[in-house]
């Protein structure tokens, strides 16, 4: 019993992670209909940012803050100069082109800071917590707690706040959107940066735990995918579900069946959700008109 | 698109050629090892380009196929001691077939949803290669067996130069024959428009598993010839960054140009090779040429260069 | 025996019935009009003729054979043809490749007798090319024999995408919206050119806006609203009809 409940708590603890990146996808894909196979790359700046600015001597909390905004910028770099380009492109050239650019970003930090694996200090200590049979480590709870804590925050925006509002609509009918007169550019530059945000906050969580390196992108930008699948490639609330999903199974996989095999779950369940349940959770279904 | 007889065997020619008089100029066996590997890759970007380029498809995961194919001989010859060409045999066969049970699935999905799902069976593949190591050797790679001929054992650069130069000319051959044939145009109708070919009979599943079998046992053999000419195989070769290499090969050189394909092998086989500490930079130069290729010269290089030409004709 | 026959045709997108319960028979060699107000049902009906939807309910029959149950790909064997409201040129071949495409349930050679060159493969070619060529003449193409179809103006590719359905040989045409977006010298020329194809024996089926022209050249109107048959007929009659009058013709220009 004890067994299952570690379980759970590293699956929620790293399925929180793939939430965040699904989040981005989802921000991203409704915004401007690219599903941006890059996003794994915010992660890694979050963590890897973090890590530089720290070697250059800055406390702990501003270097995540500027780590946070460096993959902002980053996020809005590759919406003005790599999916703006190409607007009106059919949908092989974006994705080659969003590869391309996580390719590229990989390639910088690769080059700038070396292949090395890094770690950043757990934000209160490494003493496990001891829960019903089993350790939890403090940095989860930290995982977890922001994922809620966004969550929310990302609700009341678009509930209440009208440019959240504004996103909302965007992505429901751009078209309409505009002739309301809501700035689409603005939408779209936003959500790119929002969701680049969100993936250096996991990066940043994780990085104790997981350790951070210029690699690390590729696996969380396709286990994020999964999840924002798993939810309904349009939620981003679906995506936070799929994203716990997605950990609680690689987790359980990994305890019951082989942990050498673990990766294999989120690209298997890709698989699944694509083949028999494309629209996933809480999706929508859409048909073509000819 | 409108490429006439003389630009298409003209090109078959040109390959020819360049095939037959490249060792002329090649110093020795470093300079050998190099041009058999573009070889090879240019021989998987034929087969791939089919897909991508004139099927319209997308494939994210092709390195797999290549890799099945060098795994099944080197695990056929090295463990079960089976001749080399019959194992080559059987990896195409077995490629083909799970290439087969993997189309009908995959092929239903469009855009990102194939992307995607062609990403995961990819790297399911590099990821089983990796972990069965009784069979597999894991991630330390196999040693292969040179090929045997009858008693002669094929090993040396020059065999495996014309071994691979003969394999990439037959295929071109082979592809070109399929392009302008009715069977190529219902391909590339799929590219066009998947609602208006089947309204002219035309069976677009059966169509794009075809395509997709026919790319992924090209790749099998490209593979199964890789293991022997290098005489190692790792996973690797079945890897995410592979499978973006090629598709980089093909979409530098040019979506549906036959010719195209291989000068894209050609370039970013080369290039590395060329430039001293290019591999710190592998990933900077990759990422940089897929964006700017895209956005600047969607068509590629050599349709490009061919637009070019004839504009300056005119 | 009847070219086609629908028989209780309806269908539903989630809450909305688009075609509701539609029933009627095309007699074979004469130009027939599915004529209704934006909305009606027109083009559904056509997709799922033409197999590309599945139908909710009723049947499709296609000269005798009941193809309900077929994909599209197998209802062109049958002799169905059809073009497209919305444009769909290959617009990745030439003008000439795009009506080669046409004829490819002709190929008597299949896709590994291509990849080798075997002889019949260079035939096939022969023949869709002659044929092509002969078709785009036909049509008033001519002039673009060569052109790549991506060069070519609008009404040109409405025509080339009527010579590539007639390049399957089929028995029954449907055109979707053939003038739509043409101007009248060119309206013209798509009204003179139905009349050929239908004299040469080809069943024609269109759905069209422009009145003028439906009138002119049909032989028989089915009107359509809101999904459901509203009234069938000659030219004649389907104008006195009142309900018809009511529904559509009053205030509708040409």
């Amino acid at each position: 019993m004890s067994d299952l409940l570690q379980f759970v708590f590293s699956g929620l603890t790293v399925g929180a992670i793939y939430a965040l990146v699904g989040i981005g996808f989802a921000l991203i894909y409704n915004a401007s209909h690219v599903i941006n196979f890059a996003q794994g790359e915010f992660v890694m700046i979050g963590g890897m940012a973090t890590v530089a600015l720290i070697d250059m001597g800055i406390p702990m909390l501003p270097a995540a803050l500027v780590a946070i905004a460096i993959a902002a910028l980053v996020g809005v770099a590759l919406e003005k100069l790599a999916i703006e380009p190409a607007r009106n492109a059919g949908v092989v050239t974006l994705i080659i082109i969003t590869i391309g650019a996580s390719i590229l970003v990989r390639g910088v930090v690769e080059v700038i800071l070396g292949k090395q694996f890094h770690r950043l200090p757990s934000f209160s200590g490494d003493q496990p917590i001891l829960v019903g049979g089993a350790t939890l480590h403090p940095q989860s709870l930290w995982i977890v707690g922001a994922l809620i804590v966004l969550v929310i925050g990302l609700k009341t925006f678009f509930d209440r706040h009208p440019f959240g509002k504004a996103i909302l609509a965007t992505a429901h009918n751009r078209l309409a959107a505009q002739l309301v007169g809501i700035e689409v550019k603005t939408v779209l530059v936003a959500s790119f940066a929002m969701s680049a945000a969100f993936g250096a906050i996991g990066g940043i969580l994780t990085a104790p735990l997981t350790l951070t390196q210029y690699d690390v992108g590729v696996m969380l930008g396709v286990k994020g995918f999964c999840a924002a699948i798993l939810g309904g490639l349009g939620s981003p609330f679906g995506a936070v579900l799929g994203g716990l999903i997605v950990g609680l199974a690689e987790a359980l996989a990994a305890g019951y069946i082989s942990s050498a095999y673990k990766d294999v779950v989120a690209f298997v369940l890709i698989l699944l959700v694509l083949f028999f349940m494309p629209s996933g959770l809480f999706g929508t279904k859409g048909t073509e008109r000819v | 698109m409108g490429q006439g007889t003389l630009g298409r065997w003209g090109g078959l020619i040109a390959l020819i050629v360049i095939v037959a008089a490249l060792p002329l100029i090649l110093p020795n066996k470093f300079y050998y090892d190099i041009a058999i590997k573009t070889g090879l890759n240019a021989l998987v970007c034929v087969g791939l380009n089919l897909l991508i380029g004139y099927a319209g498809q997308i494939s994210l995961g092709h390195a797999a196929f290549f890799a099945l194919g060098g795994y099944a001989s080197a695990v056929l010859t090295t463990r079960y001691e089976w001749n080399g060409f019959l194992a080559l045999g059987v990896g195409a066969v077995i490629t083909g077939i799970l290439a087969y049970v993997v189309a009908r699935p995959i092929l239903r999905l469009k855009g990102h949803y194939l992307a995607m799902a062609t990403l995961a069976f990819g790297i399911i593949v590099s990821l089983v290669l990796n972990r069965e190591i009784w069979l597999t050797g894991g991630p330390d790679g196999v040693t292969v067996p040179a090929l045997r001929l009858g008693d002669m054992r094929l090993r040396s650069p020059e065999t495996w130069y014309w071994i691979t130069g003969g394999a990439l000319v037959v295929v071109t051959w082979a592809a070109l024959n399929l392009i302008h044939s009715p069977a190529g145009r219902a391909i590339r109708a799929l590219h066009g428009s998947e609602v208006a070919a089947e309204t002219l009979g035309i069976d677009v599943a059966r169509t794009k598993t075809m395509v997709f079998v026919l790319s992924a046992v090209i790749a099998a053999v490209a593979g199964s010839l890789f293991a022997h000419a290098e005489r190692f195989i790792t996973p690797n070769e079945a890897g995410f960054l592979r499978s973006v290499e090629l598709v980089t090969m093909v979409v530098l050189g040019g979506m549906a140009s036959t010719f195209g394909a291989i000068v894209g092998a050609a370039l970013l086989t080369v290039l590395p090779q060329v430039l001293a500490g290019f591999d710190d930079f592998k990933h900077i130069v990759l990422g940089a040429i897929l964006v700017c290729t895209m956005i600047f010269m969607p068509k590629g290089l050599v349709p490009s260069l061919g637009t070019l030409i004839r504009r300056g004709r005119r | 025996m009847t070219s086609l026959e629908v028989a209780g045709l309806t269908k539903s997108f989630g809450g909305v019935t688009a075609v509701d319960d539609v029933t009627f028979a095309i007699t074979p060699g004469h130009v027939h009009s599915i004529i209704g107000p934006n909305g009606a049902g027109k083009t559904t009906l056509f997709n799922l003729v033409a197999g590309l939807y599945v139908p909710t309910s009723g049947r499709v029959v296609l000269a005798g054979q009941d193809v309900t149950d077929l994909p599209p790909w197998r209802r062109a064997a049958q002799g169905l043809g059809r073009t497209f409201q919305n444009l769909q040129i290959f617009f990745n071949m030439s003008a000439i490749e795009n009506v080669m495409a046409g004829r490819h349930l002709r190929a008597r050679t299949g896709f590994l007798g291509s990849l080798f060159a075997l002889p019949s493969a260079w035939a096939d070619n022969r023949e869709a090319r002659d044929h092509a060529a002969a078709l785009m003449a036909r049509v008033g193409l001519g002039a673009y024999i060569d052109a790549d179809a991506d060069a070519m103006p609008y009404g040109a590719l409405k025509r080339l995408e009527i010579a590539r359905a007639l390049a399957a040989d089929p028995t029954l045409l449907m055109l979707d919206e053939p003038a739509a977006g043409l101007n009248p010298t060119e309206t013209h020329e798509i009204d003179r050119l139905i009349q050929s194809i239908a004299a040469d024996g080809i069943t024609v089926v269109l759905v069209e806006h422009d009145m003028k022209l439906v009138m002119g050249i049909s032989d028989h109107i089915i009107v359509l609203d809101h999904g459901r048959l509203l009234a069938q007929g000659t030219p004649a009659e389907v104008a006195r009809d009142p309900a018809v009058i009511a529904a559509y013709l009053g205030g509708d220009p040409a």
